[in-house]
């Protein structure tokens, strides 16, 4: 089977958030970047049933160098090859054409994400691409099993879970329990140096947004601590100073 | 010219957030001298449905066509396509939820649209179409122009107030073509817990991490629940041990929560954990560490152990009623 993995490189979830050039550009500087971490639960299902079925997995960033560190570590997870759109996205509907011309090129049976990029949060590529392949695309997958032409998985609906077939090809946003997420080994770190990385230009797109300027959130006043032998004076508190209740 | 808005049912009711989607759209239509038009899909009454006119749509459009009654997100997304066509809308409004995220992602490919998903607060029109978003899992904001002819804009949770008028809609029905490409998929199952209330739409969350030592002994933080009327979440600590279902799951990897009160009882507050209920208007801390992180988080904070503070705390609240 032909798996196509999308992962993003977002700062470390413990990052801290600031930007520079009057909030125009994020600040990178001292930022540790990761492989997303849905993405990269996408990336340890994938690993599993290339294992279980056979096949490749071709692991695919838009983004600019700076990408190349976390695919190299996908790579050494266990993706076969990897492919990089040379560009610094802006806009889910761009990334997704991005992902699109490379799937269609491909011609993949299973084209795996994250439910979510952290950076952006949107929770929309994998509905765009399913969407420019003329596929179906199911979010948040946290099962997920290959029987022959055939994916069985649950999703995680509002309060609970759904379980489904649908016939590949599709395109899954996957999250936790689909898989533990993977360490590379020191055998997958010597062998990634050598698979291949395409470095492709991105295939034009109609201008749909543009990031014009990053603001942080007004920074949280002091908590107001309530000694413990007066606990239930938070309740009235929260009645008629914060009027929550 | 119009503004289309998608509205969530519960139970044949517009939910809450749809409420607040409703409103938005209705100030985008003042703005843009427009009317507000309302997309339901699924079952529902229409005297229910007509109740979107008191929150400032003059029509809804309802698609009650019975194979639209599993929330099918391809299917529903090509409603939405139709009613956008239909209607010749340019500003499309969606509540941000899972099924919401699909829709408007699917239907903005399919008409060739902008979609801007996690938007905060009304946009700003004086040059060009602007929009506030949350970005970096709520750590940051980012101001967006939206630029595609049609624009859909996924709405966060308390980005303005669902305050009711007065007014009714007209209700009239919608009858898209359906295509089966949007039914491969079979629903095998599905487990769903009823009658709870999802941490999407609740006003007030009682959550609760390692510190409450097992699920056997969750009853004290339910009990608190109940008295409020509060959704339960939890940290991911507490659903990867099985303390708690992964659908309470609350955070960076998990749900991202918007009440106006959060109260975490025996949660360290993580920066993983706090990435998902940063966008809360209020937040109480209960944990018998001083130094845990959440005080810096919280506006309220109490210092003790959550087998003592919440069974009082509940007792206050029903003695306050
Ligand atoms: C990539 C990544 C993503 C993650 N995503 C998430 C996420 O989405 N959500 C999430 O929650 N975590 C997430 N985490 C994990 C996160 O880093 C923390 O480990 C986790 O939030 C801790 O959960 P906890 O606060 O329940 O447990 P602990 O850190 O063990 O804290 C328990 C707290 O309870 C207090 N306590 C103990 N007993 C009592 C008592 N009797 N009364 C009062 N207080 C008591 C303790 O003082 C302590 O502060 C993620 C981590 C990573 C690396
Ligand atoms: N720049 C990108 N490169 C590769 N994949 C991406 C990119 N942006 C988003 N994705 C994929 O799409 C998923 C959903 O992203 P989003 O819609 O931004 O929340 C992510 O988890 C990734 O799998």
């Amino acid at each position: 089977m032909k798996i196509l993995v999308c992962i993003t490189n977002v700062p470390d979830t413990t990052a801290k958030i600031s930007f520079t050039e009057d909030d125009t550009k994020f600040n990178k500087s001292g930022v540790q970047y990761i492989i997303g971490p849905y993405d990269d639960y996408a990336l340890a299902r994938a690993v599993e049933l290339k294992e279980q079925l056979g096949g490749s997995i071709t692991v695919m960033n838009v983004g600019e160098a700076d990408s190349d560190p976390q695919i190299r570590k996908a790579l050494a997870i266990g993706a076969d090859d990897a492919v990089r759109v040379n560009c610094d996205p802006q806009d889910s509907y761009f990334t997704a054409a991005q992902i699109a011309a490379v799937a269609k090129e491909g011609g993949y049976e299973l084209i795996l994400m994250g439910r979510e990029s952290i950076d952006f949060n949107s929770g929309v590529v994998h509905g765009l691409v399913g969407e420019m392949l003329g596929i179906p695309s199911f979010s948040p997958v946290m099962k997920l099993d290959i029987e022959g032409g055939t994916a069985k998985f649950a999703r995680e609906i509002e309060g609970g879970k759904e379980y489904l077939e649908a016939p590949l090809p599709l395109v899954l946003g996957c999250q936790e329990p689909i898989a533990e997420w993977k360490i590379p080994n020191m055998r997958g770190i010597m062998t990634a140096r050598s698979k291949p990385l395409k470095v492709v230009e991105p295939v034009a797109v109609d201008d749909m947004a543009s990031l014009e300027k990053y603001a942080l959130p007004t920074p949280k006043g002091a908590c107001k601590m309530i000694p413990i032998e007066e606990a239930e004076t938070l309740i009235s508190l929260l009645k008629t100073e914060a009027k929550v209740l | 010219m119009s503004v289309l808005i998608f509205v969530e049912l519960d139970n044949g009711s517009i939910k809450k957030t749809s409420l607040e989607a409703i409103v938005y759209g209705a100030a985008v239509a003042k703005m843009q001298n427009s009317t507000a038009t309302v997309l339901a899909i699924g079952p529902a009454a229409t005297d229910e449905l007509s109740k979107a006119g008191a929150y400032g749509a003059t029509k809804v459009l309802h698609a009650a066509a019975s194979e639209l009654n599993n929330e099918n997100a391809l299917a529903y997304a090509s409603v939405l396509a139709d009613a956008v066509e239909q209607e010749k809308a340019e500003v499309v409004i969606l509540p941000k939820s899972g099924l919401c995220d699909a829709m408007s992602a699917r239907a903005a490919a399919k008409l060739g649209a902008s979609v801007v998903s996690g938007v905060t607060e009304l946009p700003d029109l004086s040059n060009g179409f602007k929009v506030k978003r949350a970005i970096y899992t709520g750590k940051a904001f980012a101001t967006v122009e939206v630029k595609g002819a049609i624009k859909i804009l996924g709405i966060k949770k308390n980005a303005v107030e669902a305050t009711a008028g007065s007014g009714s809609a007209e209700v009239m029905t919608f009858t898209p073509a359906l295509n089966d490409s949007d039914f491969v998929a079979k629903v095998i199952s599905q487990e769903k817990a009823s009658g709870e209330l999802s941490l999407n739409e609740a006003d007030i969350i009682v959550s609760g991490g390692r510190g409450m030592k097992g699920p056997e002994h969750w009853q004290p933080l339910l009990d608190l629940a109940g008295a409020l009327g509060a959704a339960t979440g939890c940290s991911k600590p507490v659903s990867d041990l099985d303390w708690r279902p992964h659908h309470e799951h609350i955070g960076q990897t998990g749900i991202k929560v918007a009440p106006n009160l959060y109260i975490a009882c025996g949660i360290s507050g993580a920066i993983q954990h706090l990435a998902g209920v940063n966008s809360s208007k209020f937040i109480v801390a209960i944990n018998k560490d001083p130094e845990a992180p959440f005080f810096k988080a919280a506006d309220y904070g109490i210092v003790g152990d959550v087998f003592e503070v919440l069974p009082r705390l509940t007792k206050a609240v029903l003695e306050s009623k």
